[in-house]
């Protein structure tokens, strides 16, 4: 079996929990080691491109410091990684305009909604331009309505920054919406069960949910996880 | 209005309390020295009613148990009216106390931070360095004190290249040596507290320092010590009053005759239960006040940190 994802795709990973998919997310970030099998990035070993800080992590929690303002834990890989203050504040201003959190820099992130914190999250990984985005199920814990708007986001975000992201799910209409291509994923052993292309367009409103077309994938999808029985139990 | 409320409620409880506490220790030091009074008022001529005996009870100048307002006066006699440069103010050997009390409290706490730094870097350092820690406070304080004042003393003092290097008087020896024994109690919930505190951030955070390839020095001091700030000021108020007990243990066996632990000696000597009450009240109401002192300090870094007001 082998996958590869090209530079500038929107790759979802769906599957039951246990299929693995969180943990193949984590073995890309070299949070994991592979037990067999081999992974490049760009040409590089996981843990090479760690090093390199080649891409941003976004986690199913937003995980940010509590004693930090919004700011400054956008600022925190860029204080990690060294880079001079002017460079820094033009970063942050950048990334806090991108996820729409501009007005929001001095706050705590106690002060913030969920789906600002996640959003807060998302500026923080993409503050330091890596080319290559993992996204943990990262709107998992928040409401549909909050889910609905954030993905409408991340497409418009994606669009403007040209990014490749790797964006691991359980919702089917969150893989369809977002992606250029899903890999379906089953469990017990944990391996691809389909790999669909995307023949939805580049601009997609919200409602191109309820277009033939979107249901189609999204069946293609179902089909995918039966097949895996994702479904029995 | 609720708040303030809450707060006349809480004034109430407290109040009541201290009445309640009061009026059992009156009722205590009729009962004890009952016997002693009754004995030496039957050797007067005069014949004396059930009611005389008990208000000399509380009067008695060297009584079992002293009459609450009799250690208040005396606590009042020796703060208050004498000069606090006096060798017999209370004041003055409280102030020794503190001295000593601070001075093991802050190479406690820095001795405790360092080593459980030190233990949650080092996977080996928490198997061999803990037990140790351990054993240390096993060892009965009063056992060990005169041998580590002695030995610290004439490190200080003596003919060795310590002591010629640092060139100390003897009273700073003293200072030294007493604090000493307070860094030896205080250290301890310090290192507790704080390899449980630099060990508390989620994995997720952890996860995230080591996606940005931070080094060991950027995690633990971008997201371990933050994380362990509240641990550090929980343990901190331990280690200040622990530090206070082994500041007074400290003058205990060494015939000091300075300092809040000299004057109970003093007084338990002498027979003088009066003395040894008030020197008790005193170091329990300094105990309280530096608790309080350590809780602003937190409060005032918690809020400075960004903490959700409570």
């Amino acid at each position: 079996m082998s996958l590869d994802i090209e530079k500038g795709e929107f790759v979802s990973f769906i599957g039951p929990s246990g299929c693995g998919k969180t943990t193949f997310l984590r073995t890309i970030a070299d949070l994991e080691q592979p037990t067999s099998g081999t992974l490049t990035i760009n040409g590089m070993t996981p843990s090479e491109a760690r090093q390199k800080r080649a891409y941003g992590y976004v986690f199913q929690a937003p995980a940010l410091f509590p004693w930090r303002t919004i700011e400054k834990n956008v600022a925190l890989p860029l204080e990690i990684m060294g880079y001079p203050d002017a460079d820094k504040k033009a970063r942050i201003a950048r990334t806090m305009e991108l996820v729409n959190l501009t007005g929001f820099e001095r706050k705590y992130p106690w002060q913030l909604s969920g789906g600002m914190q996640q959003r807060a999250s998302i500026a923080r990984a993409l503050s330091f331009d890596a080319d290559l985005l993992l996204m943990d199920e990262p709107f998992g814990a928040l409401d549909e309505i909050v889910r609905d708007h954030l993905n409408s986001e991340l497409l418009k975000l994606w669009a403007r920054t040209q990014k490749t992201i790797a964006f691991v799910t359980h919702s089917i209409p969150e893989a369809v919406y977002l992606s250029t291509k899903i890999i379906v994923m089953s469990p017990r052993p944990g391996r691809v069960t389909d790999v669909i292309m995307s023949t939805l367009p580049a601009d997609r409103p919200l409602d191109i949910r309820e277009s033939p077309e979107f249901l189609a994938i999204a069946h293609r999808v179902r089909e995918g996880l039966r097949a895996g029985h994702s479904y029995e139990e | 209005m609720t708040v303030s409320r809450l707060r006349d409620s809480q004034v109430f409880a407290v109040l009541v309390l201290v009445i309640v506490l009061v009026a059992v220790w009156y009722l205590g030091s009729i009962g004890l020295n009952w016997a002693v009074v009754s004995d030496r008022l039957s050797r007067d001529d005069t014949a004396h009613s059930w009611w005389d005996i008990l208000l000399t009870t509380w009067n008695y100048t060297r009584p079992i148990l002293p009459a609450p307002h009799q250690v208040a006066v005396d606590l009042w006699n020796t703060t208050l009216t004498i000069d606090p440069s006096s060798k017999r103010s209370l004041l003055y050997h409280a102030w020794i106390t503190l001295s000593s009390t601070l001075l093991g409290f802050v190479m406690g706490s820095v001795l405790g931070v360092i080593l459980a730094v030190y233990i949650v870097l080092n996977r080996a350092a928490s198997r061999t360095l803990m037990p140790w820690i351990i054993a240390s406070q096993t060892v009965p304080i009063l056992a060990v004190a005169p041998v580590v004042l002695v030995l610290t003393y004439n490190l200080l003092t003596g003919q060795n290249a310590i002591a010629q290097l640092l060139h100390l008087n003897s009273d700073a020896a003293q200072l030294i040596s007493k604090a000493t024994i307070a860094t030896y109690l205080s250290f301890f919930p310090v290192v507790v507290g704080m390899v449980k505190g630099l060990r508390s951030p989620e994995v997720l955070q952890l996860d995230l320092m080591r996606t940005y390839n931070a080094t060991t020095a950027q995690t633990l001091w971008q997201l371990r010590w933050p994380t362990a700030v509240p641990f550090l000021f929980a343990s901190m108020k331990v280690a200040v009053a622990a530090s206070l007990v082994g500041a007074i243990v400290a003058e205990l066996p060494t015939g000091a005759v300075s300092g809040l632990g000299a004057r109970l000696l003093i007084g338990s000597y002498n027979g003088q239960m009066i003395q040894i009450w008030s020197v008790l009240l005193l170091a329990a109401v300094l105990a309280g006040l530096l608790v309080l002192a350590v809780g602003v300090i937190e409060r005032a870094v918690v809020s400075r940190m960004g903490a959700r007001p409570t």
